[in-house]
């Protein structure tokens, strides 16, 4: 009976197996492309939130006035013409010809006033310019035009603004909605529109090619030129264990993981079926320090906890790899045109002795430092183990407090003392669309309460940051990033950890066409 | 039927105390929604401006009662984050869940219950040590061992099924048993062993009553003994066991979920207690609550039918 048990169920089970083996890959089909993002799409309101998988469904639906190319260089994209006044103050814009939204309304001057209002009202660099801004007015339905109260040389950044809050164009009666609440009509003029009936966020986010964008002429290069679509459907299938990425794509399921997970590089460099690659610039990682509450507002401690700073200790451990890290000094990603090794003190090699005697000398009472660990965010959770130590060596007491991410990022909004359920330290990642321009980068705030978590006040920072801002030339803003470098880390307001490369995975020979950019752009992938 | 009726109508104060104990644990958690809603590059004014918009700064008590008054008319609320009704939200990723939970108690019940009578029946021959060597296996290796290990062997070297993934039954019945197929078997090899070691156990103990002696002694076969004596008799046990794992499959399914990358119940409620999403959270384990609440008053019914002398 236990034999005769035993062969029925052994046969049965094989019996299904073999039998729906053959649907494994019968979905698949060289129209659609799946991709891994980064991270689960929740909220679709790219001016709401500056979530970079926000940012990325952002570029998916909308278009942005203008872009930036591979080098770097600011070009027109939904812009045919502009003008500017030699004083910085007066710029005219025309549309291009033919533009609309993917529900056939075409785009207007007033769409464009709207959403850069909205835009103005969200994001860190808007919040600047809109304190410029004059007058912003149509001139018809294809022309519009700023006035500053001010010269405003940095108007085409702000509109070409590729991260944090991008500056995408909406219809108007979508941009009207107030900037604290989200949008809930999903309407753009990018290269794809979003099937909202087949939304399902921590599932899969499907979008079809937008019929009504109208590319450029010109190749696509960064997130400027002709944003083609090759495909008919892409799926955003949302994968949250990093070894069932892996196993997705070596079987491929999935075409193309946008963030590689540093612990399968091992694996995944090795299938001769995968191809790697580094489509967007080296992002980094930074030891953030609150100077708000002791031991911190005192400038030389600030110092001499980023004396502790062992770079190559730090990004080790974290990125396992060091096909994928550098240790860089300073405060813009080392492969950027602002990158300066010009660092004062701060060698990114540890200094125990020096930071030591800097304690002694600032009179630090040996009252512990609160370093927070956000546990379960495998990006960041083996710098704060490395770094505890470090600190230790230095002459510091250190209390390392475990917690999840979402406590982390509330924990650091409190400006209470340290002991008192404040903070006094902790490590985050950055993109390279928010460390391209420092008027961009959110912690170089010298601004006090207003600024940043941190909240460090430094007038000469301040002032510095106004210059750059009103710099007309590279060479002029150049030196500039370099003075505000030498201050960052002179008022010790954070220290650079590292640069990490950002790995792109896809299914070599099947998917081509990834355009390097400051952002991952998923148009004019091919799939063969 | 009047037993019935007391029953549902106990299960209203039980998700009301279930529902404030939820309500106030959240806002004693650490953990700002608004915080971990705006992204990185936002500062402390845009995070109490979201404060605002979502209600947050409004007394805990005002909250309460605000969203409790919406949900006794059956509105759970919105997800902070999608935007979406939190009934909406449950309701897409039920099936899944539900699919996966079907299809580990199939193939659990249809081989732990043969193996379970077949120990008790051989007890303390072959099969009975190695269902029990088995069984401490089954309960000691956790499940994403097992999950890793068989899509190696089976999606990864064998190219037999996928690695990840869901398909609706409506969609395609292949489609939905080849992406449940790896994880159900992953999840029923834990209940599997808990399922055949009360069998053996419960069906061992009526095998040594009277009546299975007097049934032998009257020459009625062996099966017959084992199905339609001893097992029947042993079904209370069995049942609570099985009414048990249901519930814990429900709810407890999140390593295999997240392994197979199925966008069930499970995930959904990691992702909105990872994210402070406050409205997803309540609503999410309201509907648990209710799950129990059916799936105990189910089992209990099923205890009239399978004792007849149990009476409520």
């Amino acid at each position: 009976m236990v034999k005769w048990l035993i062969s029925r169920c052994v046969v049965a089970v094989s019996f299904a197996v073999i039998g729906f083996a053959g649907n494994c890959h019968a979905e698949d089909s060289s129209k659609v492309l799946r991709i891994v993002p980064q991270a689960d799409l929740k909220i679709l309101d790219p001016i709401w939130t500056t979530a970079f998988v926000s940012r990325n469904h952002g570029y998916m639906v909308y278009d942005q006035l203008f872009g930036i190319d591979a080098k770097g260089q600011i070009q027109p994209q939904m812009v045919d013409t502009y003008t500017k006044s030699p004083d910085f103050k007066e710029w005219t814009f025309t549309l291009r010809k033919g533009l609309s939204f993917s529900d056939g309304q075409p785009v207007t001057s007033e769409d464009v006033i709207a959403s850069v209002n909205r835009w103005a009202k969200r994001d860190v660099f808007g919040q600047v310019m809109a304190t410029q801004l004059d007058k912003f007015e149509a001139i018809d339905a294809n022309s519009f035009k700023m006035t500053f109260k001010t010269p405003f040389p940095m108007t085409l950044e702000a509109l070409s603004k590729p991260s944090g809050n991008a500056n995408f164009i909406m219809p108007k009666r979508v941009a009207m909605t107030p900037a604290d609440q989200q949008i809930t009509e999903y309407i753009g003029s990018g290269p794809y529109v979003l099937k909202m009936d087949e939304y399902k966020p921590g599932a899969k986010i499907v979008y079809l090619k937008n019929e009504k964008y109208v590319p450029r002429a010109e190749e696509p290069s960064g997130t400027a030129g002709g944003k083609r679509v090759f495909v008919d459907r892409v799926e955003w299938v949302i994968l949250k264990d990093a070894q069932t990425q892996a196993n997705a794509i070596a079987n491929g399921e999935v075409d193309l993981i946008e963030w590689m997970p540093a612990d399968q590089y091992a694996a995944l460099k090795d299938n001769p079926k995968l191809e790697l690659l580094k489509p967007t610039p080296a992002g980094s990682f930074d030891l953030h320090l609150n100077h708000f509450v002791p031991p911190f507002d005192n400038p030389k401690i600030a110092q001499a906890a980023i004396m502790a700073v062992n770079q190559e200790a730090l990004m080790r451990a974290q990125m396992v790899n060091k096909d994928l890290y550098r240790p860089c000094v300073s405060i813009y990603p080392c492969d950027s045109p602002l990158a300066s090794t010009d660092t004062g003190y701060f060698t990114g090699k540890p200094q125990f002795e020096a930071a030591k005697k800097l304690l002694k000398e600032a009179g630090y009472d040996g009252k512990p430092v609160v370093l927070l660990f956000p546990a379960d965010f495998a990006v960041l959770n083996k710098f704060p183990p490395v770094l505890a130590q470090l600190l230790k060596q230095a002459g510091f007491n250190v209390d390392m407090q475990s917690m999840d991410w979402s406590s982390l990022v509330t924990r650091r909004t409190s400006k209470e003392p340290a002991d008192k359920g404040g903070w006094n330290m902790f490590i985050t990642g950055w993109g390279p669309g928010d460390m391209m321009n420092p008027m961009f980068f959110p912690p170089l705030t010298g601004n006090g309460e207003k600024g940043w978590f941190g909240w460090t006040t430094d007038p000469k920072l301040e002032q510095l940051k106004a210059d750059f801002m009103a710099a007309a030339t590279d060479d002029q803003r150049k030196k500039i990033a370099k003075e505000l470098q030498l201050q960052t880390y002179q008022t010790g307001i954070f220290a650079k950890v590292g640069d990490f490369d950002y790995i792109t995975v896809v299914r070599k020979g099947v998917v081509t066409g990834l355009v390097p950019s400051t952002v991952n752009a998923f148009w004019n992938l091919k799939k063969n | 039927m009047l037993f019935i009726l007391r029953r549902v109508l106990s299960t209203v104060p039980v998700l009301l105390i279930v529902a404030l104990i939820v309500f106030a644990m959240l806002r004693l958690t650490p953990g700002d929604p608004a915080a971990a809603l705006v992204g990185n590059n936002s500062n402390s004014e845009d995070i109490a401006r979201i404060r605002t918009s979502l209600g947050l700064d409004e007394p805990v008590p005002v909250q309460f009662v605000r969203w409790a008054g919406k949900a006794l008319q059956g509105d759970l609320g919105e997800s902070y984050y999608m935007k979406q009704s939190v009934t909406h939200l449950i309701a897409q990723r039920i099936g899944p869940t539900l699919s996966l939970s079907a299809l580990t108690m199939l193939i659990t019940l249809s081989i732990a219950i043969p193996l379970g009578i077949l120990a008790a029946w051989r007890h303390g021959g072959w099969l009975d040590r190695s269902l029990m060597s088995f069984s401490v296996l089954g309960f000691s290796v956790p499940t994403f061992v097992i999950g890793y290990l068989l899509i190696w062997a089976v999606a990864l070297h064998w190219k037999l099924l996928p690695v990840q993934g869901y398909t609706p039954i409506n969609e395609s019945f292949s489609g939905w048993l080849s992406h449940l197929f790896l994880p159900a078997v992953t999840l029923s090899i834990v209940y599997l062993a808990l399922i055949a070691r009360v069998t053996r156990a419960s069906v061992a103990e009526a095998l040594t009553e009277d009546y299975i002696r007097t049934a032998r002694s009257k020459g009625i076969s062996e099966l017959r003994i084992l199905v339609r004596h001893a097992l029947t008799n042993a079904a209370v046990p069995i049942v609570t066991v099985i009414g048990i794992g249901i519930g814990l499959l429900i709810g407890g399914v999140v390593v295999t979920e997240t392994v197979y990358a199925i966008p069930g119940l499970g995930q959904l409620t990691v992702d909105a207690v990872l994210g402070r999403d406050f409205p997803l959270i309540q609503g999410i384990t309201l509907f648990f609550s209710f799950a129990y609440v059916l799936i105990n008053l189910l089992v209990d019914l099923s205890y009239v039918l399978l004792d007849p002398r149990i009476r409520y």
